[in-house]
């Protein structure tokens, strides 16, 4: 079986696996880290978005081989410390951003993904940009109006 | 997914060379081909993956071209065609969603040529040309001939698309009736307007895949306006049929996207 090497969340991790081996499978089976959800499996929800090398991926649809060397960040590695919220966290908390959860983390990367490149996108741009992220719960309302508060706060930082 | 072994060449030499090996099949940014494989509906030996090849990346504008590498994602395309090809550049920031706009290459969607694919549309209206490289090396070839119907085109055994030219039109614009939940085309219609005339493509409609609308392109080449498309309208035999819209709707679909695209152009 081949090594497949990556950073994910800034640490280097090395681990065997096959070549059809998914980019979520790695870091939710091999790695430990179920942050990162399967929605769908059909690249539809969005529900496994995860940052390869600064640009949001839906990691159900790309081989972890095929991320050897890139620099992978998950929603266990957006918050700046132990104990602490990314402002995008703090915010879908804030405005009720979540019911259920499943769909949170693939929406939070992609909010995190939008506001690298936009700091103060307009209600349309957000729902826009929020067109491969599936949430069954709440209607979107609430998830784009954390993520007008996310901008806010990170524009004030 | 059936196993197979994932190749990762580091030079397009070496990817033409590992796709000779038996059931090798490419691996553009797998955002068709990894569903695909998921479903079982593809049993490749190998798949060889064309993402990482620094010298198949990449948008060069030369005059009055944009020369736009096989394995360059949507998101970069439409970031660096933006100021020398606005209507392409919109039109690559309209395919799916961000996620896989990061990940699907320009190659891959006109290898597939999906009959709801966008790129097809843009190749064929601009009259591009392609580059396909495979074993027996480098050969050019127009879209009007490289397009063969539904997910079939003139790509051969182990070749690549590793170059796309499209002549910077006068005047162009994409329209999009978008199927909401795969974000394909329900109906898209290309529109290029050239100092030699007018040519318009047609994707989604067709169940032969992406055509031109000689009809419209004589109209327009005599009268670049929306009027001039007003006693055109396509047949709706030959259109494809489904639960989200029927022969005649895409029929109709084709007038209207066509009209749009004009006056946006």
């Amino acid at each position: 079986m081949p090594t497949i090497s990556m950073t994910v969340n800034g640490k280097p991790v090395s681990a065997e696996a096959e070549g059809r081996t998914l980019l979520v499978q790695f870091l939710r089976e091999t790695l430990g880290l179920t942050g990162t959800h399967v929605g769908c499996d059909t690249s539809q929800c969005g529900a496994c978005v995860v940052h390869v090398d600064g640009q949001s991926v839906k990691a159900c649809t790309m081989f972890a081989g095929e991320a050897e060397g890139s620099d992978v960040t998950t929603i266990e590695g957006l918050a700046p410390g132990e104990g602490e919220l990314h402002p995008i966290q703090e915010a879908f908390r804030d405005n009720h951003g979540l019911q259920c959860g499943f769909c949170t983390p693939g929406m939070v990367m992609t909010a995190a993904d939008l506001l690298k490149r936009n700091a103060s996108p307009t209600e349309a741009e957000i729902r826009e940009y929020l067109e491969g992220n599936l949430c069954r719960c709440t209607g979107y309302q609430n998830i784009v109006k954390a993520i007008q508060d996310a901008a806010g706060r990170m524009a004030a930082e | 997914m059936y196993e197979f072994e994932l190749v990762k060449p580091a030079s397009l030499a070496e990817a033409i060379e590992a796709l000779k090996a038996e059931e090798a099949q490419p691996l553009g940014g797998g955002q068709t081909l990894i569903p695909t494989l998921k479903q079982r509906l593809a049993q490749p030996g190998s798949l060889v993956s064309l993402a990482g090849i620094p010298e198949l990346v990449g948008v060069e504008v030369k005059g009055d071209v944009v020369n736009i590498k096989g394995a360059t994602p949507h998101a970069r395309v439409a970031e660096l065609t933006a100021s020398a090809f606005p209507a392409l550049a919109a039109m690559a920031d309209n395919i799916g969603d961000p996620a896989v706009r990061h990940r699907g290459t320009i190659g891959g969607s006109l290898a597939n040529n999906d009959p709801a694919a966008c790129y097809p549309a843009a190749a064929l209206a601009c009259g591009a040309t392609l580059v396909l490289t495979g074993p027996d090396g480098a050969r050019e070839i127009v879209a009007d001939d490289y397009f063969q119907g539904m997910f079939a085109t003139d790509l051969g055994e182990g070749e690549i698309v590793t170059e796309v030219r499209f002549p910077i039109p006068e005047a162009s614009n994409y329209q999009k009736f978008v199927q909401p939940a795969s974000r394909f085309a329900m109906v898209g219609v290309f529109v290029a307007k050239y100092a030699d005339g007018v040519r318009v493509a047609v994707t989604g409609a067709s169940e032969e895949g992406v055509f031109r609308w000689t009809e419209a392109e004589t109209a327009l080449t005599a009268d670049f306006s929306p009027a001039a498309l007003e006693s055109l309208s396509v047949p709706a035999e030959g259109m494809m049929g489904d639960i989200h819209a029927s022969p005649e709707y895409r029929a109709h679909l084709v007038g209207v996207m066509t009209r749009r695209a004009v006056a946006a152009a």
